[in-house]
């Protein structure tokens, strides 16, 4: 049977002759990296781009339609040491970057236009105290309304935009009050200059425009980057699946190219990318990643089987019944809607300060207004004083206090092995106060391990290595990784089902099922693992077993010491079976523990321990735990996790250690407090600001260099953030 | 304060081309890989390659 790649899914034309593909990159991290990468495609002839971006970690490549493969850069890369996969833009992604570009002109023209009209009130500000003529004055301030109005038109887009939003909804956010602020400052000005008056607040309103953007793009960013690397973890786990093109013809194909009807095969050590049900074949297949149970079942014609099983023997067909998007059980769907929309109530810090921010300075206005009325002030002065008040507590450092900090904190916990999938994620995690861990694929690594290589003599180990080359089962795949064989045998003979066997100088070797090997006798002699999985060798008539199993991550046990150091509560919530459930929390020390949880199990635990008032962290992998991921106040994914899960989790983290599980808190819980002090040190602005606006005695110069004054204490504050993650268990 | 009539408008056109400049460099994809541009400039020098990415 012929394979071919097709990667035509994700080619698009770009230009003349052009054609264009991204793929995303493992592993780039330097300046070497890129010219290395960006060298080594360009040497391939027609290759007319190739362009690395670091902060996406993506390839741009484009070149001549013709011959050329697109397989082959994939294969090339492959060989300068870069796993590489195709990658598909996403819409929401698009959106993202065409936000952010918005953001940042907005910026440009606010800054451009703050710039201009600071130059034109300077002079106004020293002139008033020495001895500008009155026409002069109001040259300036004409000509500062040249600029500012345009400018705020512009460059206020996204505040106006989001306050009508919020206003034609019947709800109020932060945009409001700013925009009201800008809009009354502005109108103010330019009626204080058409009489002729001596302050104008152009410089303020649109100063505050550009600080306020500075916060937007930065939160923007952050956002598009979380954004970034969500699609790159999607191009890394987008499945392909082999597809029948023809009789006897195979194409390996996107899942996104493949259509319910459609009949793929499924090799051994496969994982299934579609749901579907078997219309050939036999094997077993392993379902953990779907149910927690590490149990293997059998599949046979119309058993069906469900995206994220892994098949272990047999090679089958499959007639797909639903790919990719709706590859779900109805179950899990269900439960995963009704936990999600549970957790968009969750109120963030910006949000709940500005439901408080906007009656308190509108009523401040407003009373000031009267007040100075009731003291016999004339109501043009009472109206400029009582807008003076809005400018001077417009949201400038609350705008800046939590995105400077996200950002801040989301590098340094980048910089620890942890993506952020969504930009409240610091705010919730820095509340966990109790932690739920899935078992398989969580607390143990998602690869196999041999558990006893150590009783065996090291020559038989090896020659088990070698023979087990020969073999797709995944069993054999983590025998042959530990032996660290590397030549395979020649001849050896894969019995489906069975096992491999191989006669080497008249010797016969066999590894597979005990009974394969006529090793039954041995299994109940051997104290063994209740978790593992047994696998028999057999030389002539030496026989010896071999148990293979999930280890457990190796600072697991550092991790839970950690978390406890921390009163943080701790347990275990598996699907897996009682023994290897209690297996690995006696070697954790975790008391609490509970084994064959069905996902609604799990979800009710978790609402049980909401309703005592904790705020649970769930960790965990598996589809099944993409509901309770969903549920709990926050959650965390291995990068190995289910699509799905992934996709839910808050938070992925990287690599085989648990030690980014307990950074994160400690990023979190520290960006959390300085996201606090923040808020404090605007509010504390305000309080000293307020009364010398209420008194009257605020000029613009005054307006702006308290505004920016706070606007920079808050930044610097916020830089304190980095490094936080340096210190792991 | 003739000089005005010149230095106003001469300082308009100024900021005006700074914003140009930056617009251009914000179409030109110029912020789309920060991290990138902090490496490449300290990179050793190679042949000379293509534009910047154009959209």
């Amino acid at each position: 049977m012929q394979v071919t790649r097709d990667f035509s899914h994700y080619v698009r034309a770009a230009g003349e002759g052009i054609r264009h593909i991204d793929l995303a990159v493992e592993g780039v991290h330097c300046a070497g990296c890129m010219a290395k990468i960006e060298r080594g495609l360009s040497a391939i002839p027609d290759v007319t781009l190739a362009r690395v971006n670091l902060t996406d970690r993506r390839v741009a490549l484009e070149w001549k339609a013709g011959t050329l493969d697109p397989g082959r850069f994939i294969d090339r890369l492959e060989e300068l040491g870069y796993k590489a996969y195709p990658y598909e833009t996403e819409s929401a992604e698009v959106a993202e970057v065409a936000e952010s570009r918005f953001l940042l002109r907005c910026l440009g023209v606010a800054a451009f236009a703050t710039m201009n009209v600071m130059m034109l009130s300077i002079p106004v500000w020293s002139g008033n105290v020495s001895d500008m003529l009155p026409e002069q004055r109001d040259f300036f301030h004409w000509l500062s309304a040249l600029i500012a109005l345009p400018a705020a038109a512009y460059a206020g887009q996204p505040f106006f935009r989001s306050a009508w939003r919020a206003l034609s909804n019947r709800t109020t956010n932060m945009d409001v009050p700013i925009s009201i602020g800008v809009c009354l400052a502005l109108g103010m000005s330019v009626v204080e200059t058409f009489h002729h008056a001596e302050h104008a607040y152009f410089d303020a309103a649109i100063m505050l425009l550009a600080f306020l953007l500075v916060g937007r793009v930065l939160d923007q960013n952050m956002r598009r980057r979380t954004r970034a690397v969500a699609g790159n973890l999607a191009a890394l786990k987008a499945e392909t699946a082999a597809k029948f093109v023809g009789p006897d013809e195979i194409s390996q194909v996107p899942v996104a190219a493949i259509h319910p009807g459609d009949i793929v095969l499924l090799r051994p050590g496969e994982r299934c990318a579609v749901d579907g049900t078997v219309i050939e074949g036999r094997s077993e297949i392993d379902q953990s990643l779907i149910t927690g149970e590490t149990l293997y079942v059998t599949a046979e014609q119309g058993t069906p089987v469900y995206a994220g099983s892994m098949n272990i023997s047999g090679t089958l067909r499959v007639r797909v019944s639903a790919a990719s998007e709706a590859t779900l059980l109805a179950e899990i769907t269900r439960l995963l809607d009704n936990a999600l929309q549970a957790r968009s109530r969750y109120m963030r810090l910006a949000d709940r300060a500005s439901r408080l921010y906007a009656p308190v300075v509108h009523a401040t206005a407003l009373i000031t207004i009267f007040g100075w009325v009731l003291f016999g002030a004339s109501w043009h002065d009472a109206i400029v004083t009582g807008v003076a008040v809005l400018i001077i507590t417009c949201p400038c450092a609350l705008g800046l206090a939590i995105p400077t900090v996200q950002t801040v904190a989301s590098g340094a916990m980048f910089k620890a092995g942890v993506l952020l999938n969504s930009g409240d994620a610091i705010e919730r995690l820095a509340e966990a106060d109790h932690v739920i861990f899935d078992k398989t694929g969580t607390l143990t690594l998602p690869d196999l391990e041999v558990t006893n290589a150590a009783d065996i003599p090291a020559d038989i180990f090896e020659l088990a290595g070698r023979l087990a080359l020969s073999s797709h089962h995944p069993v054999a795949a983590a025998v042959a990784q530990a032996a660290d064989a590397k030549s395979p045998i020649v001849g050896a003979v894969e019995e489906a089902g069975q096992g491999v066997r191989a006669t080497v100088d008249g010797v016969e070797l066999r590894l597979g099922r005990p009974s394969f090997c006529g090793a039954e006798a041995l299994i109940g002699s051997v104290e063994l693992d209740p978790e593992a999985s047994i696998v028999a060798f057999s030389k002539n008539s030496e026989r010896f077993i071999l148990s293979v199993r999930q280890g457990l991550r190796p600072d697991a046990q550092a991790v839970i010491a950690a978390l406890k150091l921390r009163n943080i509560g701790i347990e275990i919530l598996s699907g897996d079976r009682e023994p290897a459930v209690i297996a690995a929390a006696h070697a954790l020390g975790i008391p609490e523990w509970r084994a064959g949880v069905t996902p609604s199990d799990k979800i009710a635990r978790i609402e049980e321990l909401k309703r005592r008032g904790m705020k649970v962290l769930m960790v965990g992998d598996g589809m099944n735990d993409a509901p309770s991921l969903a549920a709990a106040h926050v959650s965390m994914s291995p990068i190995s996790a289910a699509h799905l899960s992934q996709a839910t989790a808050d938070l992925v983290f990287l690599g085989r250690p648990l030690a980014p599980v307990v950074a994160a808190i400690d990023a979190s819980r520290k960006a959390l407090h300085l996201m606090r002090q923040n808020l404090w040190l605007a509010i504390g602005y305000n309080v000293l600001a307020v009364p010398v606006a209420i008194s009257g005695v605020v000029t613009p110069l005054i307006a702006a260099a308290a505004m920016s004054g706070s606007s920079i204490l808050v930044m610097l504050n916020s830089l304190r953030a980095r490094g936080a993650s340096r210190e792991t268990v | 304060m003739e000089i005005l009539v010149i230095l106003v408008p001469l300082a308009l056109m100024l900021g005006g081309a700074g914003l140009v400049a930056f617009l251009w460099s914000l179409r030109s994809g110029q912020y789309d890989d920060l991290d990138g541009a902090a490496w490449r400039a300290i990179a050793d020098d190679e042949p000379p390659q293509e534009a910047p990415v154009k959209r």
